[in-house]
């Protein structure tokens, strides 16, 4: 079936044929096929999402978000929250001075929790690599399951009245305020592009290396291997591969390719979700920073609610595909 | 002229700090610069995301890694 990246398999079929002559029915032909194919694919969805991701971003600046969220009721707070922090990926060292500006600026418990859960998983690394690897509709499906977890997760919270877990400094700090710039439709587009070299130029090393482990496991790997341990009969698989995720924070550029191949030889695609999952929202170093204004008994509730959400969405995915 | 950078320490907090120094070095100006990681500092003045910059104690930037090119404006303004 043609589609936009027709022409990046007539590239890595060329170039594995004529270039390296080699048989693509071969192991080493198949799997420089697949890196030939996947790496280009790839870096071009990285460019096009993290650019436009970036743009709109520009739109969605910090101080916006807490007035549009400020004062929100349940359940609508939780959706715009959550809605949000699809357009705005952070980077963990700000998950502190967002949560207490936030509280400050009025914004509920609940729905704080809903903008920072979404932000995170929801980022354009991860959603260009699903959408490479494993297509738009799973792409889709991810944003989709992300965001009704950060809703959920939200909304539980809040009804748990958790706000005693708070750490008290934050309710006492004194809340500045900055100004919030206006920007030309230029200055966005510039920013956009800023914000995507940044990414790109961070991440590329890791799709590289990952594609490249995964192009060894697709032509070297045993399928049996594979559906022995992660394949359908292994009802543990999904826990296990959420805990696996949690210490692989911002290598989800590097760990997905790999598992690309893994559902290539049988591991299904729930797991691959809740994986992706528990890399991008339930990472280490976001816990630690977290710690400094939550009290350990709303850590571990948010860690209890996050894992049971990824480990039943993993499930669910399974069932239903 | 007091330039300070808000952040916990990741690495764009450096990169932030590196530029606004070359960017006043350039334009000859006399400053100190002093790195805030305290995140109830950071609240205070109302960086919601880091790295952010401020000027004379007035937040000038927030939440990006800004070349010296667009910084020295800023200088200028201050």
């Amino acid at each position: 079936m043609p589609s936009i990246f027709t022409p990046y398999e007539w590239f890595a079929r060329w170039c594995v044929e004529r270039v390296f002559g080699l048989d693509p029915a071969t192991r080493l032909g198949s799997s420089l096929e697949f890196f030939l194919y996947d790496v280009p694919k790839v870096l071009t969805l990285l460019v096009m999402v993290s650019f436009i991701v970036g743009t709109l971003q520009t739109w969605f600046q910090p101080e916006a978000v807490r007035r549009i969220l400020g004062g929100r009721r349940r359940f609508f707070g939780n959706v715009a929250g959550a809605g949000i922090g699809i357009f705005t990926p952070f980077c963990s060292c700000s998950a502190v001075p967002l949560f207490i500006g936030f509280l400050k600026g009025g914004v509920p418990l609940g729905v704080t929790f809903s903008y920072l859960i979404a932000a995170p998983m929801v980022n354009e690394v991860a959603v260009a690599l699903l959408w490479g690897l494993f297509g738009w509709r799973i792409a889709l499906t991810y944003i989709g399951f992300g965001v009704a977890l950060a809703i959920v997760g939200g909304i539980v919270i809040g009804l748990l009245k958790l706000e005693k877990w708070v750490e008290p400094f934050v309710w006492e700090v004194p809340l500045g305020a900055a100004d919030v710039e206006t920007m030309p439709l230029r200055a966005r587009l510039k920013e956009g592009w800023r914000s995507m070299r940044e990414i790109v130029g961070k991440v590329w090393p890791y799709v590289v290396g990952g594609i490249a482990a995964g192009a060894f496991i697709h032509g070297y790997v045993p399928g049996d291997l594979v559906v022995r341990w992660a394949g359908p009969g292994n009802p543990f698989a999904v826990p296990v591969a959420v805990l696996l995720g949690v210490p692989l924070y911002a290598n989800v550029a590097g760990v997905l390719p790999i598992t690309e191949a893994l559902v290539g030889k049988g591991m299904p695609l729930g797991t691959v979700l809740a994986f992706t999952m528990a890399v991008t929202a339930l990472s280490a170093p976001e816990m630690i920073i977290l710690r400094n204004v939550l009290r350990p008994q709303l850590l571990a509730v948010f860690i209890g609610v996050m894992t049971a959400g990824i480990i039943a969405v993993g499930y669910l995915f399974n069932v239903i595909l | 002229m007091k330039i300070q950078i808000l952040g916990s320490g990741c690495a764009k907090c450096n990169q932030l700090k590196e530029s606004a120094e070359t960017a006043a070095r350039e334009l000859g100006i006399a400053f100190e610069i002093e790195k805030i990681t305290d995140f109830k500092e950071i609240a205070r003045m109302g960086a919601l995301v880091t790295p952010a910059l401020a000027i004379n104690g007035k937040l000038k930037l927030v939440g990006k890694v800004a070349s010296p090119e667009e910084i020295k404006p800023l200088l200028q303004q201050s």
